[in-house]
Parts: structure tokens; sequence; C-alpha cells
């Protein structure tokens, strides 16, 4: 014992309690020290190399293809850190944040183009969607006032459903004062030849001019919201989404910052919708349906809530991800070295790695044997496997015929097998562990890749449930913690 | 007691929750200066008095003021700017937020904060100095007393009010919590302690109130209700 008999008094003097707060953060292991090593670099630094990166991008030959990604990522950047506002800091479920970008699009829409004849300058049409959007926002804001969790969520929901209804229902309304019934929105054809931004006799009419836009603009984005997480304003911003009650007794005005929080994000939302409308030279109702809702908060809570660089991974990682799965030579990559990272770092040994995966290959031609011995008609190497890997995996997979019957049965064995693997100990989990990798990578050859954009929405999702699962938090997020 | 303005004053409040009638034309009085207690059972309305007295509640009637001013139609942050700080029951710290970060926004009132105000509070608290970019939900439950404390001193309070700041204290904690509050009072901040404690409050006290189904049935100074025997019969145990 090293502590001092008059100090021991007090609470958190002993020695291994004293420490645990260094313990805490100091971790261990590779990803700790690489963690470490990266966050002991000046921030200049760590901002700075992700953002030369992209900004690279288009210089490094590329195409209009992946400037039209890099386009969606800005928005959605846009749109995450906008709702990081709302939700991740104020703690308001706002599920009718799309709602302000469709309105955004559609204002702009409707100000810059052939609709109603009229062709404003952009920065007027810019300045007029934001302010509007960010009043809309104030007023469907009112309701948190009194309505929090899911209550809001309920509230906010509906609305941002009625919006995409009105968009759809509002090519025939009748006016008292007119003869004939106007066309407010296009209905389900939305509104197209919408104006490019043109701004101080710059017309933006390349992807790349968008592009480069949209990084000056999220790197605003992010600059101010930074600027706001560690202010005086943010951390009680901050306070409020944490416990509202506690804030009012810190004198915090609740009401006035929710009601901010909303506006904010709503302008922020109303931008993305008009640069949005101008890149697509038009809208359309459906765009703004539950689906994008949906990905923004998967991007935001993946992130980790709250959490900045968290909200601008989460953001990437949903927009690139289901982009980089939509070739099938790439997401077989893509799966094979998740699969193969994740049994690595299930194993923690390196000891077994080897021998997982050596009994995992075994398994494959045991499978062959038998699947011939029995009989199944199958295709060769030449008939089905393409791409890189097709030499490896041409000869070490069984191919069968039939590939969505027995495909299928394999899926539903592979589902069952995992779900019951985490009610096994560790010791039978890694004994069953080869045989279930190598059902996981059959599975996935002779069913998944026939349907690549089914495929791709399951792996979206299944990366989610475990990213999820292995921290709740979000990657950047703070574990919550109770106080009690 | 000469007739000076109450800091805090309550005046025959009666609230209710829904049809509930909890506080029954409760008068209390805290001076400046001065270290009340406020015992009670549980559930005869002891956190109700200081949510009254905060605004989290408002009464049917009756008045609170603060410095002799009618404050019963203000909102909490109104009322807590004109000088009060609250350690509100179950300490309610911003868990994962740090402590600095906790004690930032204690002194949300304050547009500026002199680093001497830190010090200050981390002179009457080494541990939370020594803790101060620790998350707070992750303290102990008596290192999270006293940054709900060292919170609530952040906005240089003229009065504070707490509720039972001993929950979930080891005795020999409990002890020190006192002392320290004790010390508080000293350098010149009022008190209105809300506590199941009694004897360990009424031996720091200046005066007592003391509740019972929403009324004043005792008040008086703290050394007078120590000695009553029907409180101790009925508080303290013995
Ligand atoms: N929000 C509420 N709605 C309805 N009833 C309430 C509410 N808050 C408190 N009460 C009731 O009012 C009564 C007084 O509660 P209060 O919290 O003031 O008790 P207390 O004296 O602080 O008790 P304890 O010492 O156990 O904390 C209790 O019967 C409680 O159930
Ligand atoms: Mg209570």
């Amino acid at each position: 014992m090293s502590t001092t008999p008059e100090d021991s008094r007090g609470i958190g003097t002993d020695e291994w309690v004293a420490q645990h707060g260094e313990r805490a953060q100091r971790g261990t292991g590779l990803y700790a020290r690489i963690g470490e090593a990266w966050m002991g670099l000046p921030s200049l630094v760590r901002w700075g190399i992700p953002l030369l990166l992209v900004v690279l991008v288009p210089f490094a030959g590329s195409n209009d293809y992946i400037l039209r990604i890099g386009i969606n990522l800005g928005l959605f950047l846009l749109l995450a850190l906008g709702l990081n506002l709302v939700v991740g800091y104020s703690g308001l479920l706002d599920l009718g944040f799309i709602a302000f970008y469709g309105f955004g699009a559609y204002a702009y829409a409707a100000l810059a183009s052939e609709q109603f004849g009229l062709h404003l300058p952009s920065l007027l049409a810019i300045v007029i969607v934001v302010v509007t959007t960010a009043a809309f926002g104030f007023t469907l804001g009112l309701p948190s006032r009194r309505l929090t969790g899911d209550y809001l969520a309920i509230a906010t929901l509906f609305f941002g459903q009625m919006f995409v209804v009105l968009m759809v229902s509002s090519d025939a309304v009748q006016f008292p004062w007119m003869d004939e019934p106007m066309d407010l929105t296009g209905g389900a054809n939305g509104i197209s030849n919408v104006d490019q931004l043109s701004v101080l006799g710059f017309t933006f009419d390349s992807n790349l001019s968008y592009y480069l836009l949209l990084i000056v603009l999220v790197v605003l984005a992010t600059v101010a919201t930074k600027r706001i997480h560690f202010s005086r304003h943010g951390l009680a911003w901050r306070s409020l989404g944490e416990d509202s009650l506690a804030a009012q007794h810190m004198t915090i005005p609740t009401v006035r910052l929710k009601l901010l929080a909303f506006t904010l994000g709503a302008g922020i939302a109303g931008l993305a919708g008009a640069i949005f409308a101008s890149v697509q030279q038009g809208v359309y109702p459906s765009t703004f349906e539950l689906p994008l809702l949906i990905t923004i908060y998967a991007a935001i809570i993946l992130g980790g809530l709250g959490s900045i660089p968290g909200v601008l991974l989460g953001a990437a990682i949903m927009t690139i991800l289901p982009e980089l799965l939509r070739f099938p030579e790439y997401s077989n990559w893509l799966f094979l070295v998740v699969l193969i990272l994740g049994t690595i770092m299930y194993l923690k040994s390196w000891k077994l790695v080897p021998a997982v995966f050596a009994g995992m290959i075994a398994i494959g031609f045991i499978a062959n044997v038998i699947f011939l011995a029995i009989g199944v008609p199958y295709l060769t190497t030449a008939e089905w496997a393409k791409g890189p890997l097709a030499p490896v995996l041409g000869s070490w997979i069984f191919m069968p015929e039939e590939r969505v019957l027995i495909g299928n049965i394999a899926f539903v064995a592979l589902v069952v097998a995992v779900a019951w693997m985490s009610l096994l100990t560790r010791r039978t989990t890694i004994i069953l562990l080869p045989f279930v990798l190598w059902l996981a990578i059959f599975t996935w050859e002779v069913r998944l890749m026939l349907e690549p954009s089914i495929t791709r929405q399951l792996l979206v999702g299944a990366l989610l449930v475990v990213l999820m699962a292995t921290r709740p938090q979000g990657i950047f997020g703070k574990p919550r913690v109770e106080v009690l | 007691m000469t007739e000076r303005t109450p800091l805090l004053e309550l005046r025959d409040v009666n609230t209710y929750y829904g049809q509930i009638h909890i506080l029954q034309g409760v008068n209390l009085r805290v001076f400046e200066g001065e270290f009340v207690a406020l015992l009670g059972g549980n559930a005869c309305g002891k956190s109700t008095t200081l949510k009254t007295a905060v605004g989290l509640v408002t009464p049917k009637s009756g008045s609170v003021l603060i410095d002799g001013v009618e404050v019963t139609k203000e909102k909490p942050g109104e009322r807590i700017r004109r000088g009060i700080a609250v350690v509100p029951e179950n300490r309610r710290l911003f868990g994962p937020m740090t402590v600095m970060e906790n004690l930032q926004i204690g002194a949300y009132t304050r547009s500026h904060v002199p680093k001497e105000d830190y010090d200050y509070v981390f002179d009457l608290f080494p541990k939370v100095a020594e803790r101060r970019n620790q998350l707070a939900g992750t303290l102990s439950g008596g290192e999270q007393q006293m940054v709900a404390v060292a919170r609530a001193l952040m906005s240089k309070p003229k009065l504070l009010l707490m509720d039972e700041p001993s929950m979930g204290l080891s005795p020999l904690l409990v002890e020190q919590s006192f002392e320290l509050i004790d010390d508080l009072h000293r350098q010149g901040v009022s008190m209105l302690v809300v506590e199941q404690n009694a004897n360990m409050a009424l031996s720091v006290a200046d005066r007592g109130y003391v509740l019972q189904t929403g009324r004043v049935v005792l008040e008086g100074p703290a050394a007078d209700l120590a000695q009553d025997a029907e409180l101790r019969k009925a508080y303290l145990g013995r």
C-alpha cells in the first residue's frame, strides 16, 4: 500500500483508483497506440490530411462518376452536420429533418426555373431559400418546447411524411381567385430544368465546380460547428441534450436553444437542398422519402452522436460503402477483407489465426469431395468465377448448378449458425469458426453474388449491426454513462 | 431576529401535483448568512419545497420572494440568476461531459469566468481538480457529490439550495461533506439544506424547519430542535 493513512480517509486516493482516469485514457494494443499517435499530431495536420486528400481527388485523374459520389457525399455531410446540431447536441429526435432538405430544394427550384417563370440570381435565391427554410424549421421546432423524446419523434415524422405527400399532390391546386387549378410542384414528376448556380459571373456547370463548392461549404460548416462545440453556448447546447432539467438549474435558456437548433439545422438543410436542386437541375419528391432519413440517421449514429469527426466519418461510410458494393469485383474483395480482419480481431491471438484459416481451407476441400461424392451437378470454374480472385476461389468453392436453392439453404444455415454462436463459449466458437467462415464465403459466392443489389443492402445492414454491437456509442462517440 | 429582508421567502405556499395537495401553507425564510436545515420524513414535501422555490413547479397560491422581490411568476433561469444555485436531488451531473465542462456549465450565468474562480473550487475540492478531465458519469458517488457542489458554486451564489447532499455517502463521507458545507457557510454562502440525516444537519445549521405531510410542524434554532423531545422521537430515532 502506497497510500498514507491520512489520505486514505478520502475517496479515490487508493493508487489504483486514482490512476483510473489515465488508465482508461491510455488504452493498450495496436489501435490505441495508432489512435494516440494520431491524436498527438497538431489538429491542423489531423484535419488537413483528410482535406488535402479530398481536394486532390479530382486532380488524380478521376472521372465524373467519382465526382458525383463526392458531390453526394458533400451534400450528405452538410445534412449530417445540420442534423447533429438538433439530435447530437440538443437531443431532439427530429424525424422530419429531410423535409427541410426537400423544402430547400423545392424552394430553389421554384425561384430558379420555368415553373413560375422566375429566374432569380442564384445568390438572392439561396438567401431566400435558407431564410425561409430556417423559418420553417423554427415553426416545426415550436412543439419541441413541450414535446420531447418519442412524442417529438412522432410529431416530426408526421410532418416529414406530409411534406412528400404535399409535394406529390400539389400539381393542381385550385385557388379561389383563379379560374384554372395551378401546378405548384410538378406533382410526381417534380420540377425539371432548374437553373444552375451562377455567382458573380461564374456559372457552376460542371461536376468539378460543384465538388469544389461543396468542399468549401463543408469546411465552413465544420469549422463553425467545431467553434460552437467548445464555446460557452455549445456547452450549454450539449448539456441541454443531456439533461434538460439540470440544464435549467444552470439557468440555461433551454427553449431558446432548442428553437435555435431547429432553425440552424433547417437552414443548413435548406442550403444543401438548394445546391442539390441545382446540381441535379431538377427536384423529384421521391428523393425526400424515408430511406434518406434512415441513411442520414444511420450516419450520425454510426459515427457517434455529437462528435464532429464521427459525423463526418459516418456520413462518408454511408455514402461511399454502398457505391463500393455496387461492383461485384470490389464487393468481393471488401467482403473477404472484412471477414478476415473481423476474424483476426475476434481471435486476438496470432497463434490461432493460421489454424483457423487452415481449417477453413480444409473444410472447403472436404466439402468439394462430399458434394462430388453425392453427385451434385456443378458449374466449372470458367463458367462462373470472374475477377482477380477467380483462380483462387474457382478451385476452392464448389459451385452447384442449383445456385438459388443450395444458396438459400446455406444462407439460412449461416444465419442460424451465427445466431447460435453467440450462446457458445469462446472455445466452442473457435472450434466451429472454420466451418462458419467457409459457410459464409460459400453463401456469398453461390447466392449473394447472384443479386448484388440486395447483397449490397444486406452487407451494409450487417456491417451496421456489427459496428453498433461492438461500439454502441458510435465510432467516435463517448460511451453513455448513466449518472446515478 | 431583526426585520431584514430574507434572501429567500416562501409565503403561505400551496403546491399541487395535479389534484394532490402537497405543500399546504408552507412559510419559510432564509436570511443572509444563515444555514437553514429542512427536515422531515420521506415524501413530506422537502424536495417539492425546493422545487417551488426555484420555480420548477408553480404554487397554486402563495408567493415566493428572492431578496424581497416577488418571483412567483418567473422562470427557474430568471430566479437562479438572482443569486441562487442548486445542488439537485441525485446530483444530475452531465455524465458524458468532463468534470471541467460541468464546471463551465455551472458558470453559464457569467459570460467571463476568471481562472481564480476555478482555482477557488479546486482548492475546496482537490479531488475535483485531480479529475477535471474525467467524464463526470464515471466518478464515484462521493466524487459526483463534490462536483455537484463545485458546479453550483461556479455561479458565485449568495444562497445555495442543496437536496440531500449526504445521499449515498458513507458515514465518514457524510461527516466530511458536512464539514465542507459548514466551511462554505462560514465563508459567507447562505444555505438551505434538505436532509434526512437530522442529527448531522442540526449540528451545523443555525435554524431548522420540520415538515410533515406538507406542513411546517416545527421551526426554530437548530440547537433547540436537536433537544426537542417530540422531534427526537419522530425523526432522530432516539
Ligand atoms: N411530479 C410529481 N407528480 C406527482 N406527484 C409527485 C411529483 N413529485 C412528487 N410527488 C409526490 O409529492 C410528495 C412529496 O414529494 P417530495 O419529492 O417533495 O418528497 P420529499 O420530502 O423530498 O421526500 P424524500 O425525502 O423521500 O426525497 C410525494 O408523495 C411524491 O410522490
Ligand atoms: Mg426529496
